[in-house]
Parts: C-alpha cells; structure tokens; sequence
C-alpha cells in the first residue's frame, strides 16, 4: 500500500505543533513534526510521538455513555449519539429555561481550536466560558493587562535572537514546546547567554550559564532586587523608560526596599550574584526575554512575580525589540482579513458572569475566567444558581487542588457532562460522557496563529475513527442544532472551514501544500514605533496600572518575608516533565511505561535528618487536614531544602485506566481549602501555598 | 561498521527520550522493547556545573557483529550494501543466543513475540532516503544522520565555494 502523508496538528499538549503523519491501509504508521515548517524541521517531542499509540489504546472512552448509578460509582449505560445529544440538548434546555443560559458553565481548553466552542457559549447566553489558562497562566495574563492593556498572547519570545534568557520556574527543557526549546537551543549555540532561576536543578538549569537556586516562594523578591540595581546603577534603558514608561519615578520609590542585600537574605541568593545578573543583563539589552513565565499559578503574590518580570523586560527596552519580546502581527496588521469568526454569529453575554469577573472583581476584564471562583457559586447560587456544567477536555477534578471539596460542590449540578477523548476524574464523575475522537482521528476548525508571520493552520483527520467517536464541530453542530443555532451546525469539515475561509483569500487546496499557510513571505518584527500607544489609560507601560488602582488593588508589594517550614515540612512545589501532560496522558501505553508514577524530589541533607534515603517509600499529609498519601522519594542535592517537588496528574482511580490506576501520588488531593487560596490581584490559584509532612514509614 | 552515522549531541539534549518513542512507533515495538535507548543520570555535578546527562545507544552495526555469528538459524543479517545489521523476523526463533554474544546488549527480547527486536537503522526508511525514526523526529535535533557521501559533498561544496570567494576577492 502507498504511504500517504497527512499534514495535521498535535494534540497532545496545549503547545499544538505541527505534524506531518504517514499513512498506510488507514492506519497511522509513522507521526513526526511538520519538516516544511521551518522553525520544527520534523521535531516531535516525546508526548507527541505517543499520539499514534493513543489512538490504538482501548482504555479510552470509546461510545456516548450515561450514567446509572450515583455519581463517580462507575455505572454506565451505552447509548447512542442520537440519544446523547437529545439529552445533552434536554438538560441544558431545561436549566436555561428555569435559571438562563448564564446557568450554564464552559470549562474549555481554549486556545487557537476554541472560537467554535467559544460561539456555541455565546449562543447558550451564557458568560460563563472558561478556557485552560484560568487555572496556568491567569496571572501572566493579568500582569501583561495590567501594564501593556493586553495580554501577554500579543508578545512573541525572540529566544533566537536574544543575547541574555532567563527561565524563572518555566522549565522549557521538560515541559517542552518545541520551537522554544529550538530557538533558545540555536540561540545558546551563537553565544546567547542562559540564565535559569528555579527551586531545584534540572535538565534546563543544566543548560544554563548561570543557575540561582531559590528559596521556594521569594521570587518577586529577586526580581524587584534586579530592577533596584538596574535602577540604582542606571543600568536601564533610561531613553526607552522616558519614552514608553509612564512613571518610572514610582517604581524606584518601590525597588528602594529591596536592596540586593535584603534580597539575598530572603532567597538565598548572593547578592554579588543579583547585581551581576542585573549587569549582565543590562549589557545585553534590548536583546533580553526574561520569561514571564507558563505555570503561574503558583503564590499568593505570582502576579507580582509575572508583573516584575515584564518590567525587567520593559526597563532594558525588550518590549517591542527584535531579540526580544516583539509584538505579533495579526493578519489585519499586514493588510490581510483573518479568519470569520463564529463567536461573531452571536452577540457576547451581558449578564454579570458568575466568578465575578468585570464586576466583583472588577480589575480583571475578558481573560480566561476564575474557573475557582465560578465553580465555588454552585453551592451558594449567589450571585445566580449555576446548574449545568460542561467540561471539554478538561479535568477540573483532576487539575484544580482538594478534588474531596470539589466533588461535594459538583453535586450540586443539575447536569455535568465532558467531552473528553481520554478518561478523566471529572468525566468519571459525570451524568454524561460525550468521547471526543483523539486529535489524530479529528479535524478541527481552522487555526489563525498571530506572530512574527502570521499563518492559517490546519487540523486534518488522518484516520477514521476507530471507535464511536466525534469530532468537536460535530457534537458542537449536533447540540446547536437541538438547540436552535443552526448557524453552527455544519453538514462537512468542509463547509466549516469555507466559513472561516471566506473572504481571506485563502483556499482549502492552499493547505495541501504543508498544512499551514503562511500569511506574509517576510518576518515582521512588531517593534514600538514612533505613534504607537498602548492600550492602557496613559498609553504608556504602567508600572502602578491606573486601571488596577481604581479598583484598590495594588500592582505591586512592599518586601514581606515568608516563614520557614518547620522541620520534617517542606513546601509542596509542582512542574511539568518532558514525558507527560497533567494527567491527560498517564495512562498512555508508551508513556505510562517511560513514566509510570510519579515520585517527591527532597533535599538529601533535609531528608537524612527525618533519615529518609533515596528511593524509599514515605507518607505525606497536608497540613490541618485529611489529605495524605504514599510515595517514593528521590533525592537531589540540588533542591532547595523547603521544597518538595513532583509532578501534578498522577494518583488516578479510575477503573477503565489499568495501567494508570492507583501509581503515584495525586498532588491536587494535598491541597486542602485551595479552591480558596489565591492570588486576588492577579486572580491565579497559589498551588504552592501548601505545606507538606513528610515522615518515614 | 555501517557506511551511516547516527551521531548524538549532548549540548542540544535535553533527556526528553523523544528518541525512543519515535523508535518504538515506528517499529511497532511492544511498549517495553526499546531498540534505541537513551540513558540519562543526573542532575549531578560535572566540572563546575550541575547537568542532567544522556547518552543515545543504537546498535553500533559492527563490523564483525557478534550477533550475526552466533544466530543458528540466519536471523541476524548485515546488509552487504551498507553494513546495516538486522533481524529477517521470519527466520527468529527466538533463541535469544545474539542477546548473550552482543557486548553492549543491543537485541531486545520481545515476549509478547517471542522473537528478538534490534535496531535495524530503519533501513525501510533509509533505503527511501530518510532517516532512521529517532532522528527524524527528535525534539531539539539533538540526533543527527549522516551518509558518507552527502557529508562529503558537502564540505566539498562549502570548499569550493570559499576558493570562489577568495577568487572574487583578488
């Protein structure tokens, strides 16, 4: 049989990378990244590679069921799409019709696939859309919005040209996006300069000139120290700062306390060490990205964090510089139309929504939502009754911290439903299980990818699916057909993407090519240029965003030294690992054999004094709680001694995961009451506010 | 030795183990058969840093494989063409004699077979002027796959495009 290559996009994990996959008798054979698009050259990181045996794995959802026992027992009953979509369409009718379409919640994945599920939201009445962000990287968001009046989406990382990187928690040797790791790899090659700030070593600080092993949960503190010496020495780009800055005055009335020296007292960090960074940096600019971060959900003060860090950027003239943070270009900037927009079918939501965004908590506008905050209205119905709540490959239960107070606020619904190609807690627990087909045996609406050179991208079904599964625009068009939006029912992929398509000038056949079509030949490095304003009040880069101080909160803090955990506690830190995504793919046949469970990084001398070894098995428990479990230990002389480190998305129960069941620990579970720890000015969970017991068993 | 290199550069490495996936895709392994490995240790301290490490290991295609000699049935093959040494499935009894006789332990037992998997250099795929699966897709391209002749080309190219230059100079 003649091998056929199908140009597609990655599922895997949010990054979605090109990928080019050959197939032979209908099967996939061979997945790798798409060798036409110039910055991947074929690269397919390690999850990626696994698609193929996701799609042959039985464990996964494999028709429409609903449930017949109490909810999470594990009781199901086959039915047909027919019968889950009429009583999908049942449920959320009812509940529209007794509380409104605001009753409705959306927790979605967001990103590039999103605006039809975005449209489908809009269309319900419904202001309640959550997108994957509001639970990572909702205080990156805020502090770009806070300080540039957009989110931080409009940078592009210029990892290859910049002459000094820091990596500040954002491990992007492990928890991989390809390009990035390229570019940055490319860049150190031509003599850039890595600098890596983390709680413990890993492979990305292996890379790194200089590696600032940090006090868990000081990092604003290092940063206002850097910007106190940039300040103080006249490091900073003082032309750049009196052009764009709007009040520079008052961030040096801020940095004045946090002199090197208090920093270092309180992150452990020399500071000899903090005011060579600063020069170093300095030297370099504007070529510098100082990364505002991935997983920002963090600390209480992890917008402080992520604002800090766009300041470095601002004070040494990276915003806007080639090298540094450019500014994506969207296809309107080149003259071009972008895509049509299904959300544009329907007008957007005017109820209040129901986490309080643009109203309770009035800073925050538009983003991705308090998917926290929202869930936590179930139970109270205040400021309304939220009733339904659907999930589309997103695992609150899985992901967002005490799952034991999540459930009990979960019954509360009236009806819970996922759209989910792998199993997940939530969809364990729901009323209705919609299987979504796996990426590599879907096609999804056309993607527009602003950036340097703005590109249509394509998702194309390289196989038919195996089992009775959907694709999203089909359970979208089948519910909005029930629901009376015909204007999102669609009978083809075809007619869906000729929709997005009309009027760009682009054509499907332009696709077949490689699967991407470039908007523009040449680069275009969005760069500040004389005229240009920010979106904010004044115009200018906010250091005190006048928008967050009418609503009384503060942009940035004063130094506030944290408590040391007592012995025998350490605090519970997370990040990402090159071989699996949260818990999405820890019950993946190749990758659950890479990675089977996951295990607690700990401090060597910490661990000998509670005379625990390397690769023993010990109990954890939150602290004032219930929350407990056993895993094994691995110790590293290079982490910090308050630190216990490990991997968030193991620990799973659910049946249908033989491979998965019951290895590791889930991190989520030793979180107790985070539903409501938070960082209030940036609006992210603070994950890493929570105190472990380790003890030897 | 086969006419090809896979060559592994640490500096661009990050341990991902991308490599072996890729491998076992492609060649359809059973999920514990690995016929390229990547071994990592660390992060431990080497010199004045503090690094993870890896090494890729592949089958070397020796120039007098071990394997070849000591298969009763013919299994084990070295390609006259370009030295590639490889498993003809068919004729695998599954002695395991070439997992024994191989010094760096290369040939994988496969029980869900019974049949011995190697590295075979994804010779379908070079044969069709590809690379071998754990270079086609590495994540950093950290592995890279050299011909003996495109090299050669190349820096002949590259040389004589530097005389040309001088030329142009003068």
């Amino acid at each position: 049989m003649p091998v056929k290559t199908v140009y597609s996009v990655c599922g895997m994990c949010p990054v979605r990378c090109p990928i080019e996959v050959d197939i032979e008798n209908g099967e996939c054979r061979f997945i790798q990244g798409n060798r036409q698009v110039p910055s991947i050259g074929g690269a397919l990181c390690t999850r990626g590679g696994a698609g193929i045996p996701f799609v042959r794995d039985d464990e996964r959802p494999q028709f429409p069921m609903r449930r017949t026992g109490e909810r999470g027992e594990g009781r199901w009953q086959q039915i047909s799409w027919e019968e889950a979509l009429a009583l999908a369409a049942e449920k959320i009718a009812d509940v529209r019709s007794r509380h409104g379409g605001r009753s409705v919640l959306w927790a979605d994945t967001g990103g590039p696939f999103s605006d039809l599920r975005q449209a489908f939201v809009r269309g319900l009445g419904s202001p309640n859309y959550f997108s994957a962000e509001s639970v990572q990287g909702i205080n990156r968001q805020h502090a770009a919005l806070s300080l540039f009046g957009f989110s931080d989406e409009k940078f592009v990382l210029d990892l290859k040209h910049a002459r000094e990187v820091v990596l500040q928690a954002r491990n992007l040797f492990e928890s991989v996006h390809i390009q990035q790791a390229n570019d940055l790899l490319d860049g150190l090659a031509n003599g850039g300069r890595l600098s890596v700030i983390d709680t413990r070593a890993t492979v990305t600080s292996g890379k790194a000139d200089r590696f600032f092993l940090i006090r868990p949960g000081t990092d604003y503190a290092l940063n206002m120290a850097v910007i106190h010496v940039l300040l103080k020495q006249k490091l900073y780009d003082a032309a750049y700062a009196e052009k764009w800055i709007a009040d520079i005055e008052e961030l040096d009335r801020l940095a004045a306390g946090f002199s090197p020296q208090a920093a270092a007292a309180e992150t452990g960090i020399p500071a000899a060490d903090i005011e060579a960074l600063a020069q170093a940096l300095a030297k370099a600019a504007p070529k510098v990205v100082w990364h505002p971060g991935w997983r920002t959900s963090r600390y209480t003060d992890s917008f402080f964090v992520c604002r800090t860090a766009f300041i470095i950027n601002a004070l040494l003239g990276a915003v806007g510089a080639r090298g540094g943070l450019p500014l994506a270009a969207r296809p309107e900037d080149l003259g071009q139309k972008g895509l049509n927009r299904f959300s544009d079918l329907f007008p957007a939501a005017t109820e209040q929504r129901a986490d309080g965004v643009g109203w309770k908590y009035p800073a925050f506008v538009g983003g991705p939502g308090l998917l926290h905050a929202a869930l936590s209205v179930i139970p109270t119905g205040d400021p309304y009754p939220v009733k339904a709540c659907i999930t589309y490959q997103q695992d609150p239960l899985g992901e967002l911290p005490d799952p034991e107070k999540l459930t009990t606020i979960l019954a509360g619904l009236d009806f819970l439903a996922c759209v989910t190609s792998a199993w997940s807690e939530t969809a364990w627990h729901a009323d209705l299980v919609l299987p979504l087909s796996p990426y590599l045996e879907r096609e999804s609406p056309i993607a527009q990818l602003d950036g340097i050179k703005p590109a249509f991208l394509l998702r194309r079904r390289c196989t038919a699916p195996r089992f009775d599964t959907r694709a999203d625009w089909e359970i979208i068009g089948g519910l909005a057909r029930r629901l009376g939006m015909e204007s999102l029912a669609f009978a083809s992929a075809e007619d869906l993407w000729k929709f997005q398509l009309n009027g760009t000038g682009v054509k499907l056949q332009d696709f077949d090519a490689k699967g991407i079509v470039d908007l523009t030949s040449q680069p275009n490095y969005g760069l500040l240029a004389e005229g240009f304003r920010f979106p904010t009040d004044s115009g200018k880069i906010e250091v005190v965003s006048f928008h967050w101080r009418r609503q009384g909160l503060p942009s940035l803090g004063p130094l506030a030294p944290r408590a040391r955990p007592a012995a025998g506690t350490f605090r519970l830190t997370l990040g990402g690992c090159g071989l699996h995504d949260e818990g999405h793919t820890v019950n993946n046949p190749l990758l659950h054999r890479q990675m089977p469970e996951n295990v607690l990084w700990l401090n060597q001398a910490a661990a000998a004094a509670l005379g625990i070894s390397d690769g023993e098995t010990v109990a954890v428990a939150a602290q004032k709680s219930s929350g407990s479990g056993r895993i094994k230990v691995r110790l590293s002389k290079f982490i910090h001694p308050e630190a216990a480190f490990t991997v968030p998305g193991f620990g799973r129960t659910l049946p249908p995961e033989s491979r998965a069941l019951g290895r590791g620990l889930a991190a989520n579970r030793l979180m107790p009451g985070g539903l409501d720890i938070w960082d209030l000015n940036g609006g992210g969970l603070a994950l890493q506010e929570h105190m472990i017991t380790v003890c030897k068993l | 030795m086969s006419k090809y290199l896979i060559r592994h550069d640490p500096q661009r490495c990050i341990s991902c183990k991308a490599c072996e996936v890729h491998c076992q895709v492609k060649n359809r392994t059973a999920a514990g058969v690995k016929p390229g490995a990547l071994f990592t240790a660390g992060p431990d301290r080497l010199l004045d840093k503090v690094q993870v490490l890896s090494a890729f290991r592949p089958c070397f295609h020796c120039e007098k494989p071990w394997c070849v000699a000591v298969c009763p049935t013919g299994a084990m093959v070295k390609r006259a063409e370009d030295g590639l040494v490889h498993v003809v499935r068919s004729l695998c009894v599954g002695c395991r004699a070439c997992v024994g006789a191989c010094p760096w332990k290369i040939p994988q037992w496969d029980e869900s077979t019974g049949r011995v998997v190697k590295c075979d250099g994804c010779f379908d795929r070079v044969t069709q002027g590809l690379h071998p699966a754990c270079v086609a897709g590495c994540t950093t391209h950290a592995l890279s796959f050299s011909r003996p002749n495109e090299n050669v080309r190349k820096v002949r190219l590259l040389y004589a495009k530097s005389v040309l230059v001088e030329k142009k100079a003068d």
